[in-house]
Parts: structure tokens; sequence; C-alpha cells
């Protein structure tokens, strides 16, 4: 029963992690990743690492991609700085 | 350094570094399997000092010193980023406009904080008898205080997170931590050895001796490097603005070294 979980958890991080590097857009990627953070702290508690777990769901799931998408807005921002200077 | 000299050091540290990990991995113990000899002797040596969450007797205890390296560590790399982020010559402040936030996100946010934020310190105050810890607790924490920029505005964010008292914040706790080991020094033990103080009950708050101490001063620096790591990522984001071209230069990759 223990492994079957395992599996299952283990299939949910190479799937989201996959998805996460197959999608382009950083906006979305960061969701992704954050969703990959959670997975992966399923993965750390069904492991007995409860620990690990948390400091996956704390960072993982919410500092990077917090982190990720306000670097996207402020290069956004630049680029879109940029166009109405050249037009 | 030349482009051929920095390819072949690159090759020659991976290739040493994957003989290394592939010799380690070869000798683990079986995936699953009952054999624990690291465990075993953690789980004894940390019910010898009345800590309940082993992990937390691993961290602050018998390997306090790797985590005072690890505290260095979030340290050096905030104050890293604190300085890439700065406001330079070319930028100034722009006061971001109060925009309205959706009903049911800023009901949402203002119910979350408080709990959050407790979590948070629940997980930082029980790190020696449940998992969980200094660094899990503090990231919540300091990542909760920002729910309030969802929910009301970056305004009433900076009010409540001057960033000044977080910076003074985390380099006390990083001071505070090392301060404890040195008091073990004094008292005549070795470095950040868990003597000084008595190892209480079993499974209370009070137990472990030092181990809630140094929890305590991880869960603090944690916290405020977060805080300060996010206002310089914020600032950038939402307040500081560059000049037309002058950005430009900020576009090219210093290589550093050089």
């Amino acid at each position: 029963m223990a492994e079957a979980v395992i599996v299952v958890a283990l299939l949910l991080v190479a799937a989201s992690a996959t998805v996460a590097v197959a999608v382009r857009d950083p906006v979305r990627q960061s969701l992704v990743l954050a969703v990959l953070g959670v997975v992966l702290a399923v993965l750390f508690t069904v492991l007995q690492a409860p620990d690990v777990g948390l400091s996956q769901l704390a960072v993982g799931s919410a500092l990077t991609p917090l982190l990720l998408l306000l670097t996207v807005r402020k290069v956004k921002r630049r680029g879109r700085r940029r166009k109405e200077s050249e037009s | 350094m030349t482009p051929r000299l920095r390819l072949w050091l690159v090759v020659t540290g991976g290739a040493g570094l994957a003989v290394l990990l592939v010799a380690a991995c070869l000798r683990l113990p079986d995936f699953g399997g009952d054999r624990h000899p690291y465990g075993d002797r953690a789980v004894v040596a940390s019910l010898a000092r009345h800590t309940a969450n082993t992990v937390a007797s691993v961290n602050f205890d018998q390997r306090a010193f790797d985590t005072l390296g690890e505290m260095t560590i979030l340290f050096a790399a905030v104050l890293g980023c604190m300085v890439l982020l700065r406001q330079t010559r070319d930028e100034h402040r722009a006061r971001p406009e109060p925009e309205a936030v959706a009903l049911p996100v800023r009901r949402y946010a203002l119910l979350v904080l408080p709990v959050a934020l407790l979590s948070g310190l629940y997980v930082v105050a029980h790190g020696q008898v449940s998992p969980g810890g200094g660094f899990q607790g503090g990231v919540v924490a300091a990542t909760a205080l920002h729910l309030l920029y969802l929910g009301a505005d970056y305004r009433a964010l900076e009010r409540v997170r001057p960033v000044a008292p977080y910076e003074v914040g985390d380099a006390l706790a990083a001071s505070a931590y090392l301060v404890t080991g040195l008091a073990a020094l004094i008292g005549g033990s070795a470095f950040l050895a868990n003597t000084l103080l008595p190892y209480g009950t079993f499974n209370t708050l009070s137990s472990a001796g030092t181990v809630p101490l140094l929890n305590a001063a991880i869960g603090m620096e944690v916290a405020c490097a977060v805080v300060v790591l996010l206002a310089g990522f914020l600032d950038q984001a939402v307040e500081i603005e560059d000049e037309g071209e002058s950005g430009d230069r900020l576009d090219d990759p210093e290589e550093p070294g050089k």
C-alpha cells in the first residue's frame, strides 16, 4: 500500500516537472512550479521526511514562484517602457 | 581566465563530482530497507538529550555547526541580492498608485493572514517536538506578511514592514546563533555543544537544552532574511523605475572576475 502511494507521488512529480519544462511562458511556468512544490512536499511526506516536506512547501510552492513572478513583472515593465520610448 | 581553461575546470570538477557521487550511492543502504545505521545513532543521541524531533536534534545539536554554515549561506545570499537590487543612480522611485482589490481576494487575504502568521510562529516554536522548525516556520511567517500586499496594497505592506528593522533583526539573529555557540565554549565544552541548559522534560516546549534557542535564532534569521529579500524584489517590481534607455546597460550580463 505504502509503495503504491510512493509510486503515485513519484509519477505526479515526474509529470509536473515535465510540464514545468514544457511550458515556455515564465508566468505559467512559475505556477506549474508551485504545483510541483506541493507534489514534491507530498512525496517527501510519503517518504517519511515531513521536515523536508514543510520546507519544500514553504520555499518551493510559495517563495520561489513569488520571486519569479516579481522578476517577470519587472522585466516586462522595462520592455513596455522601452517600446513606449521607441514609438 | 581563458574560456578554454574555464571549460577544463568545469569538466574536471564535474567529472570528479560525478565519480564521487556514484561511488557514494553504490554503498548506500537499500531503499526502504530496515537497516539505518545513521538513523539509529541519531535517534539514540537525540533521545539522550530529550529531543522529541530527531531532525531538530540533528540540525541544532548534533550538526549545529552545519546549520551555522547554512545560515551564513542564506545571510550572504540575501546580502548579495540586496547589493544587486539596490536603487542605482539612473533609477528613481515612483509611488505606486493604490489599486482596487476584488472584495473576495481582500476578504480571503485578510482572513488567512493571521492564521498563516500564527502557523509560522507555531512551527518555529514547536521545532524541538514536532516536524518543522526555524527554517520552515520562518519562511511561512515571512510570506504570510505579504498577504497584506494582496489584500490591501503596497503602501499598507510598507507600513507594517519597514525594511530597516528586519535587516537589523537578520544580523541580530545570526549573531545570537554565534553567541549561543560561544557561550557553550565559555561554559567549558565545545563550540555549539548542547551542554548549557538542562534538558528538561521530554516532548515539552522547554526540552532539549539549547535546541529551542538555536531554533528560535534560525527562525528569526530566516523570517527577516525572507522579508528583506522579498522587499528588494517588490521594490524593483513595483517602485523602482529606470529612466528610459539607460536601463540597457543592465541587460548585458557582466562577467564576474574579469
